[in-house]
C-alpha cells in the first residue's frame, strides 16, 4: 500500500455553537444515518488505505463510540488496523494536543514506524467523495512536496471560514491565505493534503523544535517559498460541517435527489456503524412529505422537508417542519418544531413549539425523559 | 479445541414448499420477514443473546442466499476463533453419499461436528418461526430436571391444539405421552420443534437409528427415547411465537408488526435481533408519497401511497403508486401509477407502470390450492412484471413474465405464471 491516513479530528468550534458541547464535530451525525467522519474513513477504505490514524482529543467520547470497532470500514485486518489515537502523558510530554501538527508530532513514533511511502491527512468534518490514489497520482506527476486538496466553496459568504488558496494555471499554490477577512478567491483548502511520510516526519520534528505547532500556519505558509505545494481540484460534490449554517444546509441538501443518488446509490459506497435497529414504523396519523427518516424512527404525526435520524419518536398532532431530529430524540404530543435542530436524546415535552426565527434554532434542554 | 457446555444445530435445510413461489429460489429460512430481517435471524440472535457462540447451521435445499446471508457469522458476533457458526451442507463419503433425509438423519450426518466440541448438551432448532427465547433458561430447566431431554412446548387454544403435536406431561412437567395431530387433544401443550439433549442421548439416540430411513425426531428419535423410559421434560414458553410455515401465516405475522403497539416488539433495545445489513442509509418519503400504518427499510424511495403494508430495505414506489396491505421484499420496484393489494411480492422484483395487482374476485388456485388458499398475490424473487397488465387474486408469478403471458392483458384470479429457470 502507498499510503497511510491520518484524521485530524479533534478539532471544535465556536461556530457550532452548542451542538460541540455533546461531541467532536466529526462526530456529527449526517444525512440521516452517518456521522461526518463515515466520509473521510469510507473514502480513505474505498481507495485501499488500510492504516488510518484518527487524532482525536476533544470531547471524543461520542467518536470513540462511533469508532468501537474497525469493522464497519473494513479496516481491522493483519495488514493495518484503524487507530485512535488521543493525547497520553509520557515520559517526555504532559501536552494536550497543542495544533494540528503538534499532534502529529505527539504520534511520530507511529509515522516511524510504517513503512508506506505517503501520507493522506484528512479531517473529519467534511462531506464528499474523493479517490485518494488519483491525488496521489497527480502528486507524484507534479512532483510535488505537499498537494492540498481544494474545492470551490459552495457558499461565497462562507469563505472566511477556510485557507483561501491561488494557483497558478499548472497548479501550484501561490498564495495561502488563512481565514482571511476579505477573499481573492473562492477556491479553499479542504484540509486534505498529500506528502511524502519522510517529509512530513522532517517537518513535523523541524516545527516542534520551533515551538511551532499548527499545520497550517507552521508548514504550509512558511514553507509555501520552499517546498513545491500544489493544489488539486475536487471536482464533485463537497462540504464542510464546521458551522451551524453549513452544518443545516449540508444535512439539508440530502433531500435533493442527485446528492442522494450520488452517496447513497453511487459506487463506492459510504459506510457508518451498523446498530441492528428495526425498520421505521409509520402509524395511522403519520404524514410525511420530503423527509428521510432512519431506521427506529416511530412516527404518528406531520414530518415535512426534514431528516429524522435513527430511534426518533413523533408523537400524536405534531408538525416537524424545515428541521433535522437527531438520534434518538422523543417528541410529545401537540409539539411544533419549525427551523430547528433538535439534539440527540433530547424529549420534547409534550404541548410545546420551537421555531427558529431567523436562524436555526438549536433545541437541547435536556428534559428528564421519565418525568413525563 | 476447548469443549463447549452447549452447542446449537439448526436445522435449515428445508424448503417450505407451503410458502409457494416465496421458496422457489430460497431455503425457507431465507425469506425476509419484517422489513429488514430474514427468519433465520431469529434463531440465530436467541442463540447469540442466550450465550450459545457455537452453531452448526445445516443447509440443502437452495442455500446460496442463506450461505451469503451467514457469512461467517459477523452480524450475530457468530465470528469466532473457536465456535461461531458451521454452515454444514451434506457432503460425499468414500463409502456412500447421501443427501439429508429428515431431521434427525441430518443431525446424525455431522456427529462428527458435534463431538468436535464434545459438548455436554445440544441444542437442536429450525428455522421456522419467529419468536424471541433465552435457551439459557431452558438449558436451566434441564439441568434442574435432570432431564435427558427438554422439548420447548407452548400453550396454544385448545380448539387449535390438533393442528400440532402435543404433549402431555404430569405435575412435574415430565412428558408422559405424545401425540400427533390428535383429532381430540388431551393437553394444549405445543411441541415448538426446539429441543435440548444430553449429548450422549443424542448420540446413542442417533447411532441406533441410523439405518432408519428419513430419521425425523419427531416421528423416531423422541419415541426411540420415550420407549426406553427416559427422562423428557416438557419446557413451557409463554412469549410470542409464531409460525411462518403457510403463506397466511406469513402474512398475517408480517402485518402484526404495523400494529400501533405490536405484540412482538422489535423496537426494544433488549434481546436484540440481529441481521446482516445490506443498507444503511435512511429511507426518503417524497413530497407525493403518503405514508401510513407501514413498516419501511433501509434506503427506500417511496413518492406513492403505503398503507398497511411490511416494505423491505431499497424498495422503491414510484409516483401515482398505490400499495395496500402487501409485504414488499427488499429491492422491490413498483413502478408509475401501479395498483397492488394484498400481494406478497419477493426480493428484486419489478411491477410496471400501470399494472395492477390483486383486484377483481377470489378464485381457487389452479396452481395448488393447498398452497395458494390465502386470498393472497405471491410473487417470487426477481420477477418482471410488464406495464399495465391486470392481475387477479390468489394467484402465482415467478420469473421474467412479458405482456404476451397475459392474455388479453390479464392473469385471472386462481391463475398462475411460474417461468422458472428463465431468468438471468
Amino acid at each position: 500500500m502507498k499510503a497511510l491516513g491520518i484524521i485530524l479530528a479533534g478539532g471544535n468550534s465556536s461556530r457550532m455553537q452548542n451542538l460541540s458541547d455533546k461531541r467532536a464535530i466529526s462526530a456529527m451525525p449526517i444525512g440521516g444515518s452517518y456521522r461526518s467522519i463515515d466520509f473521510t474513513l469510507s473514502n480513505m477504505t474505498n481507495s485501499h488505505i488500510q492504516t488510518v490514524a484518527v487524532l482525536s482529543q476533544y470531547n471524543a467520547r461520542s467518536l470513540n463510540e462511533h469508532l468501537n470497532s474497525s469493522k464497519w470500514w473494513n479496516f481491522g485486518r493483519k495488514q493495518g488496523g484503524l487507530f485512535l489515537f488521543t493525547p497520553t502523558v509520557t515520559a517526555n510530554n504532559s501536552w494536550w494536543y497543542r495544533g494540528t501538527a503538534d499532534a502529529m508530532w505527539q504520534n511520530i513514533d507511529f509515522l516511524k514506524k510504517r513503512h508506506e511511502p505517503y501520507v493522506i491527512i484528512a479531517s473529519g468534518d467534511c462531506v464528499y467523495k474523493l479517490d485518494f490514489n488519483k491525488v496521489m497520482d497527480y502528486h507524484i506527476a507534479k512532483q510535488s512536496n505537499i498537494t492540498v486538496v481544494c474545492a470551490k466553496v459552495p457558499d461565497y459568504d462562507d469563505v472566511g471560514r477556510f485557507g483561501v488558496v491561488k494557483m497558478d494555471h499548472d497548479g501550484q499554490i501561490m498564495d495561502f491565505e488563512e481565514k482571511p477577512m476579505v477573499a481573492h478567491s473562492d477556491i479553499v483548502s479542504t484540509g486534505i493534503y498529500v506528502i511524502r511520510r519522510r517529509t512530513l516526519i522532517e517537518l513535523l520534528e523541524q516545527c516542534n523544535k520551533e515551538g511551532r505547532y499548527n499545520f497550517v500556519t507552521d508548514v504550509l505558509i512558511r514553507y509555501k517559498g520552499m517546498q513545491k505545494i500544489y493544489g488539486y481540484m475536487l471536482e464533485g460534490y463537497w462540504s464542510n460541517i464546521a458551522s451551524v449554517k453549513s452544518y443545516y444546509q449540508t444535512n439539508m441538501n440530502f433531500l435533493k435527489p442527485e446528492v442522494r443518488d450520488y452517496f447513497f446509490r453511487q459506487e463506492p459506497k459510504i459506510y457508518s456503524k451498523a446498530y441492528d435497529l428495526a425498520p421505521a414504523k409509520f402509524n395511522a396519523g403519520s404524514n410525511v412529505k420530503n423527509s428521510l427518516i432512519a431506521s427506529s424512527c416511530i412516527i404518528n404525526s406531520q414530518v415535512e422537508n426534514s431528516i429524522l435520524f435513527k430511534k426518533v419518536f413523533v408523537g400524536n398532532n405534531c408538525v416537524i417542519k424545515n428541521s433535522i431530529i437527531l438520534n434518538g430524540a422523543y417528541i410529545g404530543d401537540n409539539v411544533y418544531v419549525e427551523n430547528c435542530i433538535v439534539e440527540s436524546d433530547e424529549t420534547l415535552l409534550s404541548n410545546t413549539s420551537y421555531i427558529g426565527k431567523d436562524e436555526i434554532k438549536i433545541v437541547a434542554e435536556n428534559h428528564n425523559r421519565y418525568g413525563i | 479445541m476447548s469443549s463447549k457446555e452447549m452447542i446449537a444445530m439448526l436445522l435449515a435445510g428445508g424448503q417450505g414448499s407451503r410458502l409457494g413461489v416465496l421458496t422457489s429460489d430460497v431455503a425457507k429460512p431465507a425469506v425476509a420477514f419484517g422489513g429488514k430481517y430474514r427468519i433465520i435471524d431469529f434463531p440465530l440472535s436467541n442463540c447469540i443473546n442466550s450465550g450459545i457462540d457455537t452453531v452448526g447451521v445445516l443447509t440443502q435445499y437452495q442455500p446460496l442466499v442463506l450461505n451469503s446471508h451467514i457469512g461467517i457469522g459477523i452480524p450475530w458476533d457468530l465470528d469466532r476463533n473457536n465456535g461461531g457458526v458451521s454452515v454444514l451442507p451434506p457432503y460425499e463419503r468414500s463409502d456412500n453419499s447421501e443427501w439429508y433425509s429428515g431431521t434427525a438423519n441430518a443431525i446424525y450426518q455431522n456427529l462428527k461436528y458435534m463431538e468436535g466440541y464434545d459438548p455436554e448438551y445440544v441444542l437442536i432448532l429450525s428455522g421456522d418461526h419467529i419468536y424471541k427465547m433465552d435457551y439459557e433458561a431452558m438449558l436451566d430447566f434441564h439441568k434442574q430436571n435432570n432431564a435427558d431431554i427438554t422439548i420447548a412446548a407452548i400453550p396454544v387454544p385448545i380448539e387449535e391444539a390438533s393442528r400440532f403435536g402435543v404433549v402431555i406431561t404430569d405435575e412435574e412437567k415430565r412428558i408422559r405421552e405424545f401425540e400427533e395431530k390428535p383429532e381430540h387433544p388431551k393437553s394444549n401443550l405445543a411441541s415448538m420443534g426446539i429441543y435440548i439433549f444430553s449429548w450422549p442421548v443424542l448420540r446413542d439416540a442417533l447411532v441406533a437409528l441410523k439405518d432408519q430411513s428419513n430419521c425425523d425426531f419427531g416421528k423416531h428419535i423422541i419415541p426411540y427415547c420415550h420407549e426406553r423410559d427416559m427422562r423428557i421434560f416438557a419446557y413451557e414458553f409463554n412469549g410470542y411465537w409464531k409460525d411462518v410455515g403457510t403463506l397466511g401465516s406469513y402474512w398475517e405475522a408480517n402485518m402484526e408488526l404495523i400494529d400501533l403497539i405490536p405484540e412482538f416488539n422489535l423496537y426494544e433495545e433488549f434481546w436484540k435481533i440481529y441481521t446482516k445489513q445490506s443498507m444503511i442509509e435512511p429511507q426518503y418519503i417524497s413530497s407525493t408519497a403518503t405514508v401510513s400504518k407501514a413498516i419501511i427499510g433501509a434506503g427506500a424511495e417511496i413518492a406513492g401511497e403505503v398503507t398497511g403494508s411490511v416494505l423491505g430495505p431499497g424498495v422503491v414506489i414510484e409516483e401515482g403508486a398505490v400499495v395496500r396491505d402487501s409485504i414488499l421484499m427488499r429491492g422491490v420496484h413498483i413502478g408509475k401509477g401501479a395498483y397492488v393489494e394484498k400481494a406478497i411480492i419477493a426480493e428484486g422484483t419489478q411491477v410496471g407502470a400501470n399494472t395492477r395487482i390483486g383486484i377483481g374476485e377470489y378464485a381457487e388456485s389452479k396452481l395448488n390450492p393447498k398452497v395458494y388458499q390465502f386470498d393472497l398475490v405471491t410473487i417470487g424473487s426477481k420477477t418482471v412484471i410488464p406495464e399495465g397488465v391486470e392481475i387477479g387474486k390468489n394467484t402465482a408469478i415467478h420469473g421474467i413474465t412479458e405482456a404476451s403471458d397475459y392474455p388479453n392483458g390479464r392473469l385471472e384470479s386462481g391463475d398462475y405464471i411460474i417461468k422458472a429457470g428463465e431468468e438471468s
